[in-house]
């Protein structure tokens, strides 16, 4: 068979009758009024990393489980490949580039780095973005709640146990609202 | 792993939603939190035509007492984590508020309602298994009207229920836990948050130190939630027992026929269904005499 | 040595920009007019390609291209063999390689078929789908054992068999000792290896700039270096036309360095035709059928011992499933071959194995890479003889060890290398103390501690080795710029060892710079081209030594110039804070970003037998592999009631000679231990009879989470490696590799009642009910299962 090649997309009308129609939604990101046209199939994980370009939010698994494109909704953490974008429409959400201030970085990225808690770091997005509501339901966490919490984010480089280090590090740190020099013990 | 094309509907009200339902009942489905369903979009093992969103239906969400606190009412749509974390569920149905940890993980039950575990009917979900312990009914609505199921006549078979193609479930009705009863909820699964190898739901009433009524709910060992009938014949008109809950929890075996898989052959699901069956009335009765 | 950064927990310099999402991988790569492809790929396990009918997919709107074996041409060539046969005497090799994508035949579930090019990657998936493939179905060859049989259907029809290969390697002679044997303990063991799965899958993302001629790729490899070379020559692009870029990659562990994964050959190609940049991300669901497995291996070993447990020889003989294709070679089943012997004194020893193609995905390393199977069968052998000898499982191992004199100690076999299996270094016996101490045999063995009455507790230790840092060679360049700015650029690609730190410690060790200061930069051939890859555990001690050689040379430059300028001689001088200064006076120093700006004049010459610039590109090559050890030991509480297991402690007492950063070593023991745990209890790829994958999902395939890893309590000890200036070890596997064996070795021993024998991995909940209840008869009268 003949290799067929079409023009360029970019190039071509828009396409009639192939994909339902697109939906303009408004969504607030990290403060941000966003805007988009999306069809109603696009899993908010695609439009927040490639219509919005915030791809701090990582896709392991798109069937729930993985946890790494875990992401603020409305205060809550929700998987954002188990969500259309068209649900989020009017909703607030954080993603990992909406956690540190300028150039501070929020205590539980501190802690993390502080505890080496990532090593190839492409959990770490979504594993922020679950211990944040979880510290602020549970500001002072045994390790046994820490590893509860953490177990829906699958992590395969550390093994965890830095990780808990970090999350219990940075409970210490908000609740002295110190940074971790001052917490010290991270030294491992 | 994208979903394929579908018509996307989000209705604003209850009467829209019934008639969308009502117009395309056999190409639609139901997106309530989209836990199960977009997982199966997204493998393309589900390909619905239309999707109806519920997600706008304030009129579908909520927890309140009823008929002098009897019962408990939790709407649809209400989040599994809203349900978790409520007063009125914690006091009055605390069997679900046991129940809630062991559904996935907070960042599933932060978006998964209650009535979409419940409608979704998978056999190795915790809530139907609950809901057919606990006894309680559950309200269809249509355009045409609505009625009640009661829990043991909702499940149907493999992610079946009792529910039209053009109803949708609105509300749940539980009984609120009254003096001398005593329930609990265990499971075994692989990792915490799994579906489970087997799991029960048991709910134990006792008078006078003998045991008045009981139910007893398997998940995980058939179609569907499976009730224990052999366990309650056992149980009630006696006074409990270490030795009573023992025979009861063996006779489960008479009422389920568990499947094999991956993760567990039916001769070891037998196993946990008598194990945990144990387990659970052992703390049911504690709870009794505690 | 008293060192400033070298050997320090620094922390690191890469996690600042993971942890604010800003870090490039490979599917954050945009460019404009970037199109998408998606894969059809082979839903048979086995069988003749009758028919492909693309029209469908091509009418889809958004739809670019379609492209199936034919379209191909020239190009559709199979992948280059990677490793050819062993030079191991009397070896057999069949090599069959894969194809871009299957012309007449598919071997295995999710082999591509054809590829969609268009305008996302939601439309792709659609057209992918209306493909029409008509495929003959073929019987599918699952089982190891059969694959052999003459009636067993040949997977590739040019060969007179599934037979891929067949190795024999001896040193003595095992049939002398068996006569005389106090004992010989024989068993059969299933030892079953499962599949990386980094959290991140692959992707690739391939420009064609025809105005520049210049072809760019990102790519999720480990050997951005050897994907470039290989990609040009199939081009037929000159290797200077080709940049691979293997930003920040989101786990590695093996399977992303197999050369050429399909997809890898044909973005590029797709991109040069159509003159647009393709973006190609594997989904979670394609990474479990067409990103390449480790699996089962079957051993049948034999043990003798004399009366006193000394190792009098081992036989072994395995068989072991090398999926579809081998492009790999045969590293896996040599590394079972050649670990199997540990840290013990072997003086007659017989290995065989046959390596069988099979109708599932491929076989090539992932971390461990089949040493995993090879400690199994020699642990569970000293475990069984313990018992008949009525030692205990500590001793017998203490009586064994290769003593501390024994180095270099040559085995007479041939190692992955392809080079001798010599152990530089090693000192096995203070660290089986220290693991000792530290599980609390004793304490165990008292049996103080209070549990249920359902439950049952069992300790265990095991010992092994490691070949880490093999070569051929890495290389690096470091550089001073005149803004003071050090860069240090190496070939090997990152996925999350923490080159950014600890390379950045062993060259500011050298230049007296502060690796914060350091900028590191890995895995982008434009900016170094030499090299081999990061795998094997060779990283730290390959490219590490490579930046430590070049940051030496770059140091001499310092010295001769700050010399000649602060007029000193070069003894006096001292490297510190970024600045050369004579010792302790502080006042008569230059800073090294001036010196950089002095050794690159603008007017004058370059005088005859010098460089501008303080820069230094220089290599690294070790003789052959340094051999890590190491002990792990644990204590497991087995419930009786539902056959769960949980890790109650965890102990590993680690050997990787020079440390670079402790922390990072933490890091990487811990997570290798967590995939330990993983392969013993959780992780299982399980086939129909039809070739079919069962489990290829993250709910079926189970990952532990943080509920089922235990905190892992670390020593070590420091025996350096005489093959490497810095005397490092590599580390990134040792972790993982024992831990099937002690699993096993601790559920055994906490069972010991039931006097149940353990000759398997992995283990589940489920398996546990099956060995007990089987043995007893119950299972006669229920259905058994999987």
């Amino acid at each position: 068979m003949d290799t067929m090649t079409r023009e360029h997309p970019s190039s071509q009308q828009p396409e009639q009758g192939t994909s339902s129609r697109q939906i303009p939604i408004t969504v607030t990101v990290n403060g941000q009024k966003r805007h988009g046209v999306v069809e109603p199939r696009l899993l908010l994980s695609d439009f927040l990393r490639h219509d919005l370009g915030l791809t701090g939010t990582h896709v392991g698994c798109e069937h729930g489980v993985c946890g790494a494109c875990t992401v603020l909704m409305d205060g809550d953490s929700v998987r954002s490949c188990l969500v259309l974008a068209v649900q989020a429409h009017e909703r607030e959400l954080v993603t990992v580039e909406g956690l540190a201030s300028g150039d501070t970085l929020h205590p539980l990225q501190q802690a993390l780095r502080e505890s080496h808690g990532l090593q190839c770091g492409f959990c770490t997005p979504g594993i922020l973005m679950s211990m944040v509501p979880f510290l602020e339901e549970n500001p002072n966490p045994t390790e046994e709640e820490i590893r509860i919490a953490l177990s829906g984010n699958l992590c395969r480089c550390t093994g965890y146990q830095k990780i808990v280090e970090g999350v219990a590090l940075a409970a210490e740190m908000m609740a002295e609202g110190s940074s971790p020099e001052d917490v010290g013990g991270a030294e491992s | 792993m994208k979903p394929p094309v579908f018509d996307y509907f989000a209705p604003n009200t209850l009467d829209e939603a019934l008639s969308l339902l009502a117009e395309h009942g056999d190409e639609a489905k139901v997106l309530a939190g989209g836990q199960s369903l977009v997982p199966a979009m997204n493998f393309r093992l589900a390909r619905p035509e239309i999707l109806i969103d519920l997600g706008r239906l304030s009129e579908l969400t909520g927890i309140e007492r009823l008929d002098g606190g009897q019962n408990v009412r939790i709407g649809a749509m209400t989040r599994q984590r809203t349900v978790e974390r409520h007063p009125l569920v914690r006091k009055h149905v605390p069997l679900v508020h046991e129940t809630m940890p062991w559904v996935a993980h907070p960042q599933i039950r932060n978006r998964g309602t209650f009535g979409g575990s419940l409608a979704h009917a998978d056999p190795a979900a915790e809530l139907p298994a609950v809901l057919l312990a606990l006894g309680g009914r559950c309200l269809a609505k249509s355009r045409d009207g609505e009625r009640w199921i009661d829990a043991q006549d909702f499940y149907t078979g493999l992610f079946e229920t009792a529910l039209e193609p053009h109803e949708l479930l609105a509300a749940v009705e539980l009984p609120s836990v009254g003096p001398g009863e005593g329930w609990a909820f265990t499971e075994m699964s692989r990792r915490h948050g799994d579906f489970a190898l087997c799991g029960v739901a048991a709910r134990l009433k006792a008078r006078d130190g003998v045991v008045e009524e009981a139910s007893v709910a398997l998940l995980s060992v058939g179609d569907g939630p499976t009730a224990a009938p052999s366990v309650v014949e056992i149980l009630v008109g006696q006074a409990p027992s270490a030795e009573l809950v023992s025979t009861a929890a063996d006779a489960v075996v008479n009422d389920i026929d568990p499947p094999g898989d991956l993760h567990a052959t039916p001769a070891y699901r037998r196993h946990l269904a008598r194990t945990l069956t144990r387990r659970v009335l052992t703390a049911a009765v504690d709870r009794i005499s505690g | 040595m008293e060192t400033r950064y070298f050997g320090k927990p620094l922390k690191r310099n890469e996690d600042h920009r993971l942890l604010t999402g800003k870090a490039l991988f490979v599917d954050d790569v945009t460019l404009p007019g970037m199109l998408h492809v998606a894969f059809k790929r082979s839903d048979f396990a086995h069988g003749r390609i009758l028919e492909i009918d693309v029209q469908a997919a091509l009418e889809r709107p958004g739809v670019v291209a379609v492209y199936t074996a034919e379209d191909l041409g020239d190009y559709h060539q199979p992948g280059p063999l990677l490793l050819p046969a062993p030079p191991i005497e009397g070896a057999v090799f069949h090599p069959r390689m894969q194809v871009p994508l299957a012309k007449d035949k598919v071997r295995h579930v999710g082999e591509p078929i054809a590829v969609v090019v268009a305008r996302s990657r939601y439309i792709a998936e659609d057209a992918a789908e209306e493909i029409f493939v008509d495929i003959e179905p073929l019987d599918a060859v699952v089982d190891l054992e059969g694959a052999l049989d003459p009636d067993t259907p040949k997977i590739h029809d040019d060969l007179e068999s599934n037979l891929a290969a067949h190795v024999v390697q001896s040193k003595g002679d095992f049939d002398s000792v068996v006569d005389k044997a106090h004992r010989v303990v024989r068993r059969r063991f299933f030892y079953d290896h499962g599949i990386a799965a980094a959290m991140e899958n692959r992707g690739i993302v391939a420009s064609w700039d025809a105005r520049d001629q210049q072809l760019e790729i990102w790519d999720t490899t480990q050997a951005p270096i050897a994907i470039r070379n290989g990609l040009a020559g199939m081009l037929g692009l000159a290797e200077s036309q080709v940049r691979v870029v293997a930003p920040f990659i989101g786990g590695g562990f093996g399977p992303k360095i197999m050369m050429f994964y399909p997809e890898e050959v044909l973005l590029p190609w797709i991109s040069m035709r159509l003159g647009w940049p393709v973006k190609w991300i594997e989904d979670r669901a394609e990474n479990f059928v067409a990103t390449t497995h480790e699996r089962a291996q079957i051993h049948e070993a034999a043990l003798a011992v004399d009366e006193n447990g000394k190792i009098l020889g081992v036989e072994d003989t395995f068989i072991h499933d090398a999926g579809a294709y081998n492009p790999y070679g045969l590293t896996v089943p040599i590394n079972s071959q050649c670990t199997l012997l540990g840290p013990y004194d072997v003086p007659n020893y017989r290995s065989e194995f046959t390596v069988v193609y099979t109708n599932k995905t491929l076989v090539t390393p992932y971390r461990g890479a089949g040493r995993q199977h090879g400690v199994f069968v020699m642990e569970r052998l000293l475990d069984l003889a313990a018992k008949e000898l009525g030692l205990d499982v500590v001793e017998i191992r203490r009586r064994n060890f290769l003593p501390p004199d024994a180095f270099p100690h040559d085995h007479g076999l041939i190692y992955q290398d392809f080079s001798s299996l010599v152990y530089d270094s090693g000192n096995y016996e203070p660290a089986l103390d220290k693991a000792v101490k530290l599980i609390d045999f004793a304490g165990f063995e008292s049996g103080s501690s209070e549990i249920e009455p359902h439950k049952r507790r069992g300790i265990g230790i095991v010992c092994y080795v490691e070949g880490t840092g093999i070569g051929p060679y890495e290389g690096a360049k470091v550089t001073v710029e005149p803004s003071g700015t050090v860069s240090v650029v190496t070939g090997v690609g990152t996925q999350g060892q923490g080159h950014f730190t600890s390379f950045a410690q062993v060259v500011g060790e050298q230049i007296g710079v502060d690796p914060t200061k350091i900028r590191v930069v890995t895995g982008d051939t434009r900016l170094f081209h030499w090299g081999a890859g990061t795998f094997a555990s060779r990283g730290a001690v390959v490219a590490g030594n490579a930046c430590h050689a070049a940051a030496l040379d770059v140091r001499k430059k310092i010295l001769k110039m700050a010399g000649e300028l602060l007029e000193a001689p070069e003894e006096d001088l001292e490297l510190v804070d970024g600045k050369a200064q004579v010792k302790g006076v502080p006042a008569k120093a230059i800073e090294l970003g001036e010196l950089a700006s002095l050794a690159n004049p603008m007017r004058g010459a370059v005088e005859p037998g010098t460089e501008p610039g303080l820069e230094a590109t220089t290599y690294f090559g070790p003789k052959h592999g340094s051999t890590a050890s190491g002990v792990h030991a644990m204590e497991v509480e087995v419930d009786l009631e539902t056959y769960d297991v949980k890790i109650l402690r965890y102990v590993v007492v680690h050997d990787c000679g020079t440390v670079i950063n402790p922390l990072i070593l933490e890091g990487q023991i811990q997570g290798g231990v967590a995939q330990g745990i993983g392969n013993a209890f959780y992780e299982q790829i399980l086939y129909g009879d039809d070739g079919q994958l069962l489990n290829g999902s993250f709910m079926d395939y189970l990952l532990p989470t943080s509920m089922d890893v235990p905190n892992v309590v670390g020593d070590h000890v420091e025996t350096p490696s005489p093959l490497n200036p810095l005397g490092i070890k590599g580390a990134g596997e040792a972790g993982a590799i024992p831990v099937g064996a002690l699993f096993a070795q601790a559920v055994e021993h906490a069972l010991r009642d039931e006097g149940l024998e353990i000759l398997e991995i992995p283990l589940s909940p489920n398996r546990l009910f099956e060995l007990l209840h089987d043995r007893e008869g119950i299972a006669s009268t229920e259905e058994s299962g999987s």
